[in-house]
């Protein structure tokens, strides 16, 4: 861990963006995320950390609702962004997730075309006007998840044919091209080479400056290299929640530094 | 060593040589050759059990796709056909075909006496060697077209059912001889026709476009009325099983809430695929004709029901394989924004796209050859009237179907039928392979990878 640069550790803001309080998630009988309480800066990357199955994946769905479409899981508590609870009657969790995108934990592209790949949220939600600014879109975002050299010759290839990391960028540019205030990413980086996750990682730096980013990663270098606040999850609770540099240097609770210390997970 | 057997478990044999196979590798291959040799039989059995029944269909039917003509020269007697003179359709008409018949007889005699060939036999016997469904041919012809009275035209009649199973090898001068029906002498002279170049077997368009004729006309029966009447039934299925089976399937697969109630139709969905299919015969019977009043030996009844029958089909199929599509795919849709009905649209239906063509179209297969319902809403009747176009309300006028013809056919008891039926079953079969060829030919195109 000799690599830890606590770079722009300091938060940009003290806006709150995500707020979080009291939520529970159960599967069925069980219950994966227990009381989390969680205030989430807007212009901050925010990691979480954790060992595999402490409900990170969970939380981060919690966050665009995408945990309504698993039957069997129930939401508790009161999750609110800009003030609103987005678990409000009221609120249309499709125009709530055009808010809050996301990449998944699994590299997911459609079976379609790079292009269609990439072009399908602006389409949907009407960002572009006509073919040249939609061009337009799909470029820049393929350029922002480090994607663009590599594909720009086959636009028309299916995404599905790509390896696995390539996957994975497309499917960063996929969400970055529908332009979200939040982005939840779910380990970005877990299948791509040292030289690939610099560029994404360039990229979340460049997204904090406009919008908020939650990663979740398990490579502590990583989460020490691009958030400014980091959390801890250890079995369905959040047990340590504050500024990265603390977390990694300073850790109050012995769970999260036998984490950090490569003594469990 | 017993330290060394406690920690690894013990192999069948202590040689450890790769190139020896030990016991328990021997005994696992032969059970795999085993394996393989029992599958081997069952497939071969499969093979032959379609070959044998392939080859008994094909040498009974193939024949009736042959028929035998004789070539006559009939001069239309304007008085005997038009009796007031003015040509007048009306008027024609009122010639029944007795009008017709002693004029084929006479024409036929004649061209045997003009090609030069002696017989001993009453002109009765001559007329009985072509069918009586010439003369009524001959009429319609002259119905149509009343300019030819006057002329003599050169006609092709249909020969009887039993000159006609001559030429075929069905009909010998040994059961000529008990049948009442036909005599050696006819036979010869058909034969000396045939050297004479007057008659000829060929192939016969008839069959695949005539209606069906009465049980004393073989030769002349047809399947026009039978696949039109297939047709259109189809036409319903498609047009009513595709759409609602899939909106069904689409609701009860992406937007049904998982519970007590869906699960009861799941159940209830699964069991109606393997009712048998003459209940629903009796369900149509019920309702479509005695309740809502529609027409029997429809084809839009025989679709209605046959419709009831392949939903299920197209259920069970569509439901498989939305639920094959692999749930990244929607997650990915949704959690850009999509609504639920653009994830389903855009992106899992077309990946469910050849399940659901293929379950349609082996629905539609089973649908084609189903005889059982169509029996019951009196499909099974005898039609000779072509239903009109679709468009022109044909869907309710009487027709039958294939698989109903077929058994009509096998229901007469000239043996020309039998050779009828076998036809009629390559016809159905024909379209069957047609319509799986088509299954495979869609699955292919709209397969794509992951
Ligand atoms: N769809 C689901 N149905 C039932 N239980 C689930 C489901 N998804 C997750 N769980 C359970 O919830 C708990 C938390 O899972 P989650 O995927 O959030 O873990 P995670 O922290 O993301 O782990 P990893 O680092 O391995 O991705 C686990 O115990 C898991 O078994
Ligand atoms: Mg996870």
């Amino acid at each position: 861990m000799n690599d830890m640069r606590f770079t722009e550790r300091t938060v940009a803001t003290d806006e709150v963006k995500i707020a979080a309080k009291g939520v529970q998630v159960y599967y069925g009988d069980t219950h994966a995320i227990k009381d989390v309480t969680i205030d989430i800066a807007d212009k901050t990357v925010t990691a979480f950390i954790g060992p595999s199955g402490c409900g990170k994946s969970t939380f981060l769905r919690c966050i665009n609702r995408m945990n309504d479409t698993i039957p069997s899981a129930r939401v508790e508590g009161d999750i609110r962004i800009d003030g609103e609870d987005i678990y409000d009657k009221r609120v249309d969790p499709v125009q709530l997730r055009a808010k809050v995108g996301m990449v998944f934990q699994k590299p997911n592209p459609f079976p379609k075309s790079i292009y269609d790949n990439v072009s399908y949220g602006p389409k949907i939600h009407g960002l572009a006007r006509n073919k040249a600014e939609l061009d337009e879109i799909v470029e820049t975002s393929l350029r922002r998840a480090a994607l663009w050299d590599e594909v720009k010759d086959r636009l028309g290839a299916p995404g599905t044919g790509l390896s696995g990391g390539q996957q994975q960028r497309l499917c960063i540019a996929r969400a970055v091209a529908t332009s979200p205030e939040v982005l939840l990413m779910d380990e970005p980086c877990s299948a791509l080479d040292p030289i690939a996750t610099d560029q994404v990682e360039n990229l979340i730096h460049e997204l904090r400056e406009r919008y908020s980013v939650v990663i979740v990663t398990h490579s502590m270098s990583q989460a020490s290299r691009v958030s400014q606040r980091t959390a801890y999850f250890h079995l369905g609770e959040m047990v340590e929640y504050g500024d990265t540099g603390d977390i990694f240097t300073n850790p109050k609770d012995e769970r999260t530094e036998n984490y950090i210390t490569g003594r469990i997970g | 060593m017993t330290d060394a057997t406690a920690e690894t478990p013990r192999r069948g044999s202590g040689t450890g040589s790769l190139m020896v196979p030990d016991a328990r590798t021997a005994k696992r291959n032969a059970r795999e050759k085993r394996f393989r040799l029992y599958g081997l039989v069952a497939v071969c059995t499969g093979i032959l059990m379609l070959a044998l029944l392939l080859t008994s269909i094909l040498s009974a039917g193939l024949s009736a796709f042959r028929q035998t003509t004789i070539q006559v020269e009939v001069p239309l007697v304007a008085e005997r056909l038009d009796p007031e003179g003015n040509r007048d359709p009306a008027q024609m008409a009122k010639v029944t075909t007795f009008g017709y018949a002693p004029l084929l007889r006479d024409a036929l005699i004649g061209t045997i006496e003009s090609a030069g060939i002696e017989t001993e036999l009453d002109p009765r016997a001559i007329a009985d060697m072509v069918s009586d469904e010439s003369v009524a041919q001959l009429r319609a012809f002259v119905l149509a077209n009343p300019g030819v009275l006057g002329q003599t035209i050169p006609v092709e009649v249909l020969a009887s059912g039993r000159i006609d199973g001559f030429f075929k090898g069905r009909v010998t001068y040994q059961t000529a001889e008990l049948d009442k029906n036909i005599s050696p002498e006819q036979l010869q002279l058909a034969e000396a026709l045939q050297e004479a170049g007057l008659l000829a077997t060929g192939f016969n368009w008839r069959f695949i476009t005539a209606p069906d004729a009465s049980t004393t006309r073989p030769e002349a029966a047809g399947l026009g009325v039978a696949i039109l009447g297939s047709f259109y039934m189809m036409l319903v299925v498609l047009a009513l099983a595709l759409p609602i089976g899939v909106a069904a399937s689409i609701y009860l697969e992406e937007f049904a809430p998982q519970n007590k109630f869906t699960d009861l139709i799941e159940v209830n969905i699964s069991n109606l695929a393997a009712v048998p299919s003459i209940v629903f015969g009796i369900l149509g019977l019920a309702i479509f004709i005695n309740f809502a009043g529609l027409p029997q030996s429809a084809p839009i009844v025989g679709g209605l029901v046959l419709t009831l029958m392949t939903l299920p089909t197209i259920i069970i199929a569509t439901r498989a394989s939305l639920k094959s599509v692999p749930p990244s795919i929607r997650s990915a849709a949704l959690g850009l924004g999509a609504s639920r009905m653009q994830t389903v649209f855009h992106h899992v239906l077309p990946l469910a796209m050849p399940g659901i063509l293929t379950g349609t179209i082996i629905g539609l297969a089973q649908a084609l050859g189903e005889t059982a319902p169509l029996l019951l809403i009196g499909m099974v009747a005898f039609v000779r009237e072509y239903p009109g176009a679709p468009w022109e309300g044909g869907l309710f006028d009487p027709a039958t179907a294939l698989p109903v013809q077929v058994y009509n056919f096998t229901q007469r008891s000239d043996p020309a039928f039998v050779e009828r039926a076998s036809g009629a079953i390559i016809v159905l079969l024909i379209f069957l392979l047609i319509m799986n060829l088509a299954a495979i030919f869609l699955r292919r195109k709209f397969e794509r990878r992951w």
